[in-house]
């Protein structure tokens, strides 16, 4: 089946079978890197990407459910010429670490704070409940995220 | 392609893609040719006393330096830049740092045991201060004028006062070789030095060591534009994915090749007990994975209840052991004190549970062969694949490209074996990516131990004996090093016989007890051959668990003698450098002296403790202060704040250490609170995140206040590991503060936690 997506600005159509989840479709045909395999079970965040604006693993996002739909990956987020708030504070507080899991992160949190720009810390925590990070930078994730809310107008 | 202005990552990505189209070793080696210069002439061999095998100068004065470790993320390649930017006097941002290639860097180990700085970091120091020393003999040829009248300011060496008498670096050397010996101690791995005839800096002339200079492989990561080794894409490679039996010990008997013949391009790939299937599409070797019918031996049980692990361990034979510490007469001491303090604590399998699965890229050829690996030890690496496909090492590639995390020998290991192996036998390139039940049930776990500490108290309370015992699995169970196919998967099924190391730990701190015992003993694994719970390295090996039975203990007996925690603790350290680690902690942490427990612990939901502990690894000190909160209902602990006190010597990059710190702090905390590998008489039950729970953010601490002391006297020890073993006693000690309840068997559950409040 061929299914058309928008991703990072861009029209492009993928050639699959319509179970196959989004992330093989991003990283197999589209050459997309950033998504990464990390559980295959929505249980950890490192494949998130935004869906018409809502983070989502895309993992376990069938292809065929996200036809007509506008995806975004972290490189659609900003680039180093014109980064996302986020990005800018993630470089300041020097968060990753092994840094595979920060599409979850920066995904989430970029969506949090598009809707609530001035989050209170226990709103931050509950928004990014259930992603996880094994390099244990969550102190930092908490000191960029509150940055680049002070950053944002 | 401009040779001088490619960045390491743009030269290690060519490189890499040079070598996998090309196929041939050594075009790396040509590839840096091209980048030095065509009037290179011939690189002197790769070997640790040849100069040109740590520093090289390129035309335009920029210095690229070959280290043969490691960065799992932590900023390793920072902190060596920074020293060899120092001794050769050029800038920071001039300085390339190339890790962990067979082809470009000599084995110093890899990642390992926190020896990045402390040992590796030496080489390339003496390196550079080497090669600074050779280019102002020749700036001194050159400009004519002694060696004593010059100096070098940002790789510019000059006659200061005389604005026109200098020469560059690049001027001098740009795109040569040294072709200079240095002397070199003839071991490979961690212990590799060398040195040349310079002397290095003095602390007191440091500019750039010292300095908080940041990762520029952050930007990379933070934009989506790093590529992870899971990310490397080869020419005509096949995807892959192993199939593990479902029960431990069983191999398979059939294996029914027409279960997958509807998955387009899917097929079984098999030698003895591995077998994997592959795909040209990815999405279709996962399903194949999913969808191949095996048929395995019966389940034998090779494991006992998971509840009843520390009772076998208990009745285990005793395989080897040790008692490196003994002092006086522990043993007349214990029957001539008036009270004998005793308790025992145990600690789980755990799992590395690194953020992604593993994943290794292979090509072998008929005559040559290529490997990038995650792996922390890509040289070792190298020589296991070598034995596994029946190979010379020259002829392999192997090249280190950024994984998923890894903290110990974790499943990276293993994913390189296996894609070596399925590459030999499909006979194309292989990129094999586990699923994450293969790196969750699959990887080397962090042993289980079990351990038993007595003290005797005196008439007034002085400690007159100190006995402590560790008795577990062996942190080498599984060979860290990779060298060997029987350290892998592959290899064990694949008819080679395990054989590990006999090694486990005993406390690391400086109590002067007048009678000292500590000693430890390994028991047999539960299974011999490809077992999911064999034991390996996992952060500060055996740290955590040893010392979160020698802290809290230490606790118990300050608690016996009414003394407060530190106190106590300072009363029997006749270090001084050590009792100021301790002293920091508690300044900066408002530690008032008291006794347990907390008089202010909390009449209401929620009750409040602090918690102490103090350690040394391999020269690094570090001591913590906890602070926690538990909630009498659910019995949630939550390890509120951290204060960490920490000593390593002299410090290269105070924010990287503190960043590194953190990550210890945290991780740590998760695997005191939370971590616990399930299993069943057969198999390996924690497959996933929601099997093998690790802390969420809504359980992260609150604040980590980190006191860095810098000793530049001293020479660094290390900062990749030492704080994890300080964090779970200080967190057991800040909950009996706070409860008056010892935890003493780690996972600290709230489950754990409610139902020892509910019997209080």
């Amino acid at each position: 089946m061929k299914y058309s997506l928008v991703v990072d600005g861009k029209s492009v159509t993928v050639d699959a079978e319509p179970a196959m989840p989004l992330l093989y479709a991003l990283r197999s045909d589209l050459g997309l890197n950033n998504p990464k395999f990390g559980c295959g079970r929505a249980q950890c965040g490192a494949c998130t990407v935004h869906v018409d604006g809502a983070p989502t693993r895309s993992c376990v996002t069938p292809v065929s459910t996200v036809a007509g739909k506008k995806i975004t990956t972290l490189a659609g987020l900003g680039t180093p010429e014109r980064p996302h708030p986020l990005q800018t504070a993630y470089i300041e507080e020097q968060v990753p670490q092994c840094g595979y899991c920060i599409n979850g992160w920066m995904m989430t949190a970029a969506a949090l704070l598009r809707d609530t720009p001035k989050p209170t810390d226990a709103q931050i925590r509950t928004a990014l409940a259930g992603l996880k990070c094994r390099c244990g930078t969550h102190m930092a994730i908490m000191r960029a995220v509150k940055r680049a809310a002070r950053t944002t107008a | 392609m401009s040779p001088l202005k490619i960045s390491r990552r743009e030269f290690l990505q060519a490189a890499g893609a040079l070598i996998i189209t090309v196929g041939v070793p050594g075009a790396v080696t040509t590839a840096l040719s091209q980048i030095l210069g065509s009037n290179a002439g011939a690189k002197p061999p790769l070997l640790p006393d040849q100069l040109d095998s740590w520093i090289a100068v390129l035309p335009d004065g920029s210095v690229t330096a070959y280290f043969g470790k490691t960065d799992m993320g932590q900023g390793i390649d920072v902190a060596i830049g920074q020293i060899v930017a120092e001794e050769l006097d050029v800038a920071f941002e001039k300085v390339t740092v190339v890790l962990g290639d067979t082809a470009l860097t000599c084995n110093q180990g890899g990642a390992s045991g926190s020896t990045g700085i402390q040992l590796g970091g030496v080489a390339l120091r003496n390196a550079a201060a080497e090669a600074r020393r050779l280019l102002i003999e020749r700036g001194a040829q050159h400009l004519k004028v002694p060696v004593e009248q010059l100096t070098v300011e940002n790789g510019v060496v000059m006659v200061p006062g005389y604005a026109l008498q200098k020469v560059s670096y690049g001027e001098l050397i740009g795109g040569q070789y040294f072709q200079t010996k240095l002397e070199w101690n003839k071991q490979y791995g961690n212990p590799l030095a060398v040195k040349g005839k310079a002397t290095p800096k003095k602390p007191s002339e440091y500019k750039i060591v010292g300095k908080s200079l940041r990762q520029a492989i952050v930007a990379d990561k933070v934009y989506g534009k790093l590529k992870y080794v899971s990310d490397m894409k080869v020419e005509g490679m096949l995807h892959a994915r192993v199939i593990r039996p479902p029960n431990a010990g069983c191999g398979p008997l059939a294996v029914d090749e027409s279960s997958i013949k509807h998955i387009p391009g899917a097929r079984v790939v098999r030698e003895k007990d591995m077998i994997a299937v592959v795909a040209e599409r990815e999405w279709n070797a996962v399903r194949a994975a999913e969808a191949l019918k095996v048929t395995y031996a019966p389940a034998c049980q090779p494991f006992p209840p998971m509840e009843k692990l520390h009772a076998h361990i208990r009745q285990a034979k005793v395989i080897g052991g040790e008692t490196p510490i003994k002092k006086g007469d522990v043993d007349a001491a214990l029957k001539t004190a008036q009270r004998v303090i005793e308790a025992e604590y145990e600690w789980p399998l755990q799992s590395h549970s690194s953020m992604g699965p593993a994943c290794a890229v292979a090509d072998v050829r008929a005559d040559q062969a290529t490997l990038l690996t995650g792996s922390q030890k890509p040289h070792y690496g190298r020589n296991g694949m070598a034995k596994l496909i029946g190979m010379a090492p020259e002829k392999i590639h192997a090249s280190w490209i950024p994984g998923p995390g890894s903290y110990g020998r974790n499943d990276a290991g293993d994913a390189a074996m296996d894609a070596a192996l399925i590459s030999k036998l499909t006979g194309r390139p292989v990129r094999l990516q586990y699923m994450r039940h293969d790196a969750t049930a699959w990887d080397p776990k962090g042993p289980a131990a079990v351990y038993r500490a007595r003290a005797g108290l005196d008439a007034q309370g002085n400690v007159v004996a100190y006995d402590f015992f560790g008795k577990g699995f062996s942190r080498q169970d599984v060979v860290q090093t990779e060298n060997d196919p029987k350290d892998s998967l592959a290899g064990q099924m694949t008819g080679y016989a395990p054989k590990g190391n006999i090694l486990f730990q005993t406390p690391s701190e400086k109590y002067d007890f007048a009678n000292k015992r500590c000693g430890w003993e390994c028991v047999a694994p539960l299974l011999e051959r490809a077992s999911p719970l064999r034991t390996g390295h996992f952060r500060d090996p055996l740290g955590a668990e040893t010392h979160f039975a020698s802290e809290s203990f230490i606790d118990e007996l300050a608690h016996a003698t009414a003394t407060d925690p530190v106190a106590f603790r300072l009363k029997y350290l006749n270090d001084a450098r050590h009792a100021a680690v301790i002293k920091a902690a508690a300044e900066k942490a408002g530690w008032s002296a008291r006794t347990y427990p907390n008089p202010n612990r909390g009449k209401g939901d929620i009750m409040n403790g602090r918690g102490f502990s103090y350690t040394e690894r391999n020269g690094t000190i570090v001591a913590v202060v906890a602070e926690v909160e538990i909630d009498r209902a659910s019995g949630r602990v939550w390890a509120k704040r951290f204060t960490v006190a920490h000593d390593c010597g002299l410090i290269i990059n105070p924010k990287g250490l503190e960043i590194v710190i953190e990550g210890n702090v945290v991780q740590a905390a998760s695997r005191t609170l939370f971590e616990e590998v399930r299993f069943n008489a057969d198999q390996v039950t924690s497959v996933d995140w929601a099997t093998y729970p690790i802390l969420d953010i809504a359980d992260a601490p609150e604040k980590i206040d980190i006191v860095l002391i810098n000793r530049p006297e001293i020479a660094p020890s290390g900062g990749g590991e030492p704080s994890t073993r300080t964090v779970p006693a200080a967190i057991a000690n800040a909950i009996f503060d706070a409860t008056g309840i010892r935890l003493r068997r780690v996972p600290l559950t709230r489950e754990r936690m409610k139902e020892a409040l509910a019997r209080a």
